[in-house]
């Protein structure tokens, strides 16, 4: 396996480091035999506005620490979308927040484009702070190389506060489940 | 009910985590158990980890009002007996330099931990640098031989910053480790040994009974034992020229013999001190010098160079002081060009200069702060030299 680049984006608030730290957690601990180094926006432009993590994953060793070219794009406020589209490959994967997002021409480039109202999902468990396990859920289950299931459940019941962990679980699930029209 | 949970100093076992969390693990590990400092970026996570870590298993941590009180709050813990440490990043090193002269004089152990940022001045706060180099070697007055480590991945942060305190501990200096912004940041894979298996070098005590210590009389390997504060011992800290009792001899006689030796017992061990990666260098024709964050990238650009058939090789420094003269020079016998990527204005670059004594060209691949370099910039470097 080449090296897999991965951005998560969107405003600061919507737990876009946790889906990032997740992610590579999961990957580089319960993953065989892969690596990953995750990095995130820090500094003026992480305290609101535009957030972003990076995951770049390889079986190999990972050189150059940052995204350069995104295999996977998964973004959640339209202002992070204008932003970071250009990075996105082309024939790369998009997945947005539909109801947060509004493409433009420049998602033409993406092979598949995966929608979900993941903030709506997360509402009805009774707050929008599930939504980026929800988009994460959704991710998982869209994507073949990224990471497994498994290794993202191990991680969460690990890392995520334990009163939350049930309904985020059960937003993972959801977002898992969805089936995206078009 | 004065019971606690045991937590310990080494946590065993696999982690996901960052540069600057590492280092902090790494420093505990080592057996640090006193830090003190004043949180700057992008280094104040080792601080805040810290200040967390330390109370756990009955040391110290102590937030100073800057960093000048910082860095004299380490040469005291260190004398009192504790192993120290600090973190900081360029402007907060540069208010530390005057006290890492007083700790080369009075050749007390501890580790400053530079988490670099792009300078000069404040710089670039969040944003990485490698502009720290020279100032690491010359920042404070005076003739003195600094060790400085150079990490390339969050497991170096760990296992380098153990080798910092080994080294600080062995040769009695203050020993520098010179992170950057991205590694201090990233999060990668972090494997923490079994306590038992990590090596841990501690100073030298007196071996003879008080009255006959001096507390500046060398061994053989030019570094003397030194005594805690309180053991009954002659403790003379002074940053004047002393002699081997510690008093102030304001001499030529007793500064050729002081100076001399405090330069002196790194110069003559440092075949033990460098470290260095060898990476395709064999039958290189083209060599690419590299450390820390930028290293990554150019192993990445060395490896694409040898798939379109260029003979290029790498030699990452993983110690940066002292500086490795001897096999850079024998490089530069091997191949046509070294070329060095640093996050600078050739600070490294000019050592290198300095050391092939003008046997083969030398050429720096500079950004002057706040991005890495990407293995395809290297790359066409590489290209264009080959063309």
């Amino acid at each position: 396996m080449s090296r897999i680049e991965v951005r998560f984006a969107g405003f600061g608030g919507q737990g876009i480091g946790l889906m990032g730290r997740l992610v590579g957690e999961a990957v580089a601990l319960h993953e065989k035999n892969k690596n990953s180094v995750m990095t995130q926006s820090y500094g003026p432009e992480s305290r609101g506005g535009a957030s972003s993590s990076d995951v770049v994953i390889s079986e190999g060793e990972i050189d150059y620490p940052k995204a350069t070219e995104l295999d996977y794009f998964v973004v959640l406020s339209e202002e992070a979308y204008q932003k970071y589209i250009p990075k996105l490959k082309k024939g790369g994967i998009l997945f947005v927040e539909e109801d947060l997002v509004r493409l433009d021409d420049q998602s033409k480039k993406a092979k598949e484009i995966y929608k979900i109202p993941a903030t709506k999902i997360a509402e009805s468990l009774g707050s929008k702070i599930f939504s980026n396990i929800a988009m994460l859920g959704f991710v998982c289950a869209n994507s073949k190389d990224i990471v497994s299931e498994e290794a993202l459940v191990k991680v969460m019941k690990k890392k995520i506060k334990a009163r939350y962990v049930e309904k985020n679980l059960i937003a993972f699930q959801m977002g898992k489940e969805y089936k995206h029209e078009g | 009910m004065n019971e606690k949970t045991e937590i310990p100093n080494v946590r065993t076992g696999m982690h996901y985590t960052t540069g600057n969390h590492a280092a902090a693990e790494g420093a505990l590990a080592a057996g640090c158990i006193f830090f003190g400092g004043y949180p700057i970026t992008p280094s104040s996570e080792i601080a805040e980890h810290m200040s967390i870590r330390l109370p756990q298993i009955d040391g110290h941590f102590v937030q100073f009002e800057d960093e000048i009180a910082s860095i004299a709050g380490l040469l005291g813990a260190s004398w009192g007996g504790s192993k120290s440490m600090t973190a900081t990043s360029g402007p907060g090193y540069s208010l530390m330099v005057e006290n890492i002269g007083l700790g080369m004089m009075t050749e007390t152990p501890c580790v400053i931990v530079n988490v670099q940022r792009g300078g000069p001045s404040t710089g670039l706060p969040t944003l990485v640098g490698q502009q720290d180099i020279m100032q690491t070697k010359w920042g404070s007055h005076g003739d003195y031989e600094p060790i400085a480590l150079c990490p390339s991945s969050v497991q170096e942060c760990f296992d380098l910053i153990i080798t910092a305190f080994n080294f600080s501990e062995q040769y009695r200096l203050p020993v520098t480790f010179l992170m950057d912004e991205t590694l201090g940041h990233m999060s990668e894979r972090l494997i923490i040994p079994a306590k038992e298996k990590i090596k841990i070098v501690n100073r030298k005590k007196p071996t003879v009974p008080p009255e006959e210590y001096l507390p500046y009389k060398p061994d053989k390997d030019l570094v003397p034992p030194m005594a805690t504060a309180g053991e009954g011992y002659n403790v003379m800290m002074t940053g004047l020229t002393h002699d081997e009792r510690g008093y102030p001899v304001i001499t030529a006689e007793a500064q050729e013999l002081n100076v001399k030796r405090i330069n002196d017992k790194i110069r003559l061990n440092k075949n033990k001190i460098i470290k260095l990666e060898e990476y395709m260098l064999e039958d290189a024709e083209i060599a690419l010098i590299s450390f820390g964050s930028t290293a990554r990238a150019t192993k990445g650009a060395v490896s694409r160079a040898r798939e379109k058939g260029i003979k290029a090789g790498l030699l990452r420094l993983i110690t940066i002081w002292p500086f490795p003269d001897e096999r850079i020079e024998t490089l530069a016998d091997q191949v046509k060009v070294i070329m060095v990527p640093e996050i600078n204005y050739g600070q490294i670059t000019r050592e290198v200069d300095r050391a092939v004594h003008g046997k083969t060209e030398v050429k720096g691949i500079f950004k002057l702060g706040g991005a890495l370099h990407t293995p395809e910039e290297i790359l066409n470097e590489i290209e264009r030299r080959v063309k």
